[in-house]
């Protein structure tokens, strides 16, 4: 037996195998970023004079103003909330049977293809560039950010539903069909209760989303907490946008909390 | 031996669930109604049913698209690709520390440091990018420099939340197995800790990216640089030839980011 020289010493194997692949890729990623920081101008002189109001922003922070646009920010928050509320509802009925449709366990395959082309085309352009079209469309205002909101509900939710629908255990409904059930039937004892609490707790995640891009969408008129964020800005009040920027996360988290409390209540 | 009475029909649930289950949903009946009544009071129904012939209009101006525009629009592409990558980068930078400081398990102090990791991501999370550039654009002026530095303050709490949770899973055996070996705490992370969590980071990364791209083709509506610029442009004199152009670029870019990320995300894992 001839004895094999081991090494003594132990180095980690390398991320990526091929060593050509790993020296191109480190050399690739190595000139990009050289190329990509050098085109990215930056003047500076602008931005030391901005260090001044950035600093103003972090002392809008300390100390919020929200009494003095109160009545805006109220009206902001409302349309926002209600905006949120409604979108999510009308979002959700549209996209459960979409859902349905673009499951392949239990579509045809013609309303299979329709069904994905829906949610492909939802979920292809984001809310902003969706409210700027229907602010054209409708006016200024919620209901084009209703209708945004409703649009970007869709894509999400019934991507995630279908996939949680093609996932389900078959057992369950081959047991249904088998005393003799219609696909109506297949669907509602078979089906829901295998997805209903994933259901809910998408749609509570969908409502967080909704909420958190109600704020962004009004930046381009489409109503909410968004267009009162923009004026603030525009008017250099950084305080009152602090405030509004408080009461944001503070509702985002107060959604968090009770989605994750409902969605344990639901399991 | 008494007979009992069985009920003839199965019922899910009992008559008092049932009652709260509809009780529930008139709930939420009346509230959407609600919201619906509120929102819509300063609605001008006349510019909603005016819709389907003003949606026939910026349709007829739309096309056909202005492709002679494409050149132009390069430079703001490269731009919005830098955005995107470059404040990826950034945000990882400052996303580790965070992560680590928020992980239950990696922490120095559980009643005192993680708290403020915590709230930090929290932050960053509910912030969209879009309102991070209208800030950083007021603060340190329009360009590409605000949107890379926003991009990142976004992905800051994504990319902490979504790696804190991957180091709070990791088996800790192998964490035990270093330190029996003598090994101090840096050694314990680099050797047992860190080969662990570098496909999620990795993965998380890439997924982020994607996103990224997707958020930095709009930036520009704030003025924080890329595509989006000049997309405000556009829409400022009413071309709408020039806007069919970028939307479709836009559409071709997020295609192809997510394409490439689907491909390297299935490379890794």
């Amino acid at each position: 037996m001839t004895a094999k020289a081991h090494p003594r010493t132990w180095s980690r194997p390398p991320l990526i195998q091929r060593t050509w692949l790993r020296w191109s890729l480190y050399g690739g990623a190595l000139i990009y970023l050289a190329l990509a920081t050098a085109s990215v101008e930056v003047n500076w002189l602008r931005v030391w004079e901005g260090l001044d109001r950035g600093l103003r922003f972090v002392q809008g922070f300390l100390v919020p103003d929200f009494t003095s646009r109160w009545g805006d920010i109220l009206q902001g928050m409302e349309e926002s909330l209600t905006m949120t509320v409604t979108a999510t509802v009308v979002g959700v009925l549209i996209s459960v049977p979409i859902g349905i449709g673009a499951a392949r366990n239990i579509a045809p395959l013609p309303i299979y293809a329709v069904c994905r082309a829906i949610v492909a085309l939802s979920r292809s352009f984001q809310e902003i560039i969706v409210a700027i079209l229907f602010v054209a469309m409708f006016g200024f205002g919620p209901f084009a950010g209703f209708l945004t909101l409703s649009f970007a509900t869709i894509g999400f939710l019934a991507k995630l539903l279908a996939e949680d629908i093609e996932d389900i255990d078959e057992s369950q409904v081959e047991a249904i069909r088998a005393t003799g059930a219609g696909w109506w039937q297949v669907v509602a004892y078979g089906i829901q209760p295998q997805v209903m609490p994933r259901l809910i707790g998408l749609s509570l995640y969908r409502l967080d989303i909704n909420f958190r891009e109600s704020a962004v969408i009004g930046i381009v008129g489409a109503g909410g907490i968004g267009a009162t964020l923009n004026t603030a800005m525009d008017r250099y009040e950084y305080d009152s946008a602090a405030a509004i920027l408080i009461l944001i996360i503070l509702i985002v988290m107060a959604a968090e909390y009770l989605s994750g409390f409902v969605r344990k209540w639901v399991q | 031996m008494a007979t009992q009475t069985f009920q003839r029909t199965w019922r899910r649930r009992s008559t008092r669930r049932e009652l709260a289950l509809w009780f529930g949903w008139l709930l939420l009946v009346a509230l959407f109604v609600f919201c619906w009544q509120v929102m819509t009071e300063n609605t001008i129904w006349m510019f909603v049913t005016d819709a389907p012939r003003q949606a026939a209009d910026i349709g007829s101006r739309m096309f056909p698209p202005r492709w002679e525009y494409i050149p132009a629009l390069l430079e703001p592409l490269w731009d919005t690709l830098n955005i995107a990558t470059l404040g990826t980068l950034l945000a990882l930078f400052m996303a580790v520390p965070v992560a680590f400081l928020a992980a239950r398990n990696t922490t120095p102090s559980v009643r005192f440091v993680r708290p403020v990791a915590l709230l930090i991501i929290v932050a960053s999370r509910s912030i969209n990018s879009l309102i991070w550039a209208l800030l950083l654009v007021a603060v340190i002026g329009p360009g590409v420099l605000a949107g890379i530095v926003a991009i990142a303050f976004r992905s800051i709490g994504f990319v902490a939340k979504l790696l804190y949770e991957a180091i709070e899973e990791i088996d800790e055996s192998q964490v035990e197995a270093i330190s029996a070996t003598g090994a101090s705490k840096a050694q314990v992370m680099d050797y047992a800790v860190a080969p662990q969590i570098l496909p999620a980071f990795a993965g998380i990364t890439v997924f982020r990216w994607d996103i990224n791209i997707r958020e930095s083709t709009v930036l520009g509506l704030v003025g924080a640089g890329g595509l989006g610029l000049r997309l405000q442009e556009s829409l400022n004199v009413l071309a709408w030839p020039q806007v069919t152009v970028i939307f479709i670029l836009i559409l071709i870019t997020v295609l192809v980011s997510e394409w490439v990320s689907a491909k390297v995300r299935h490379a890794i894992i």
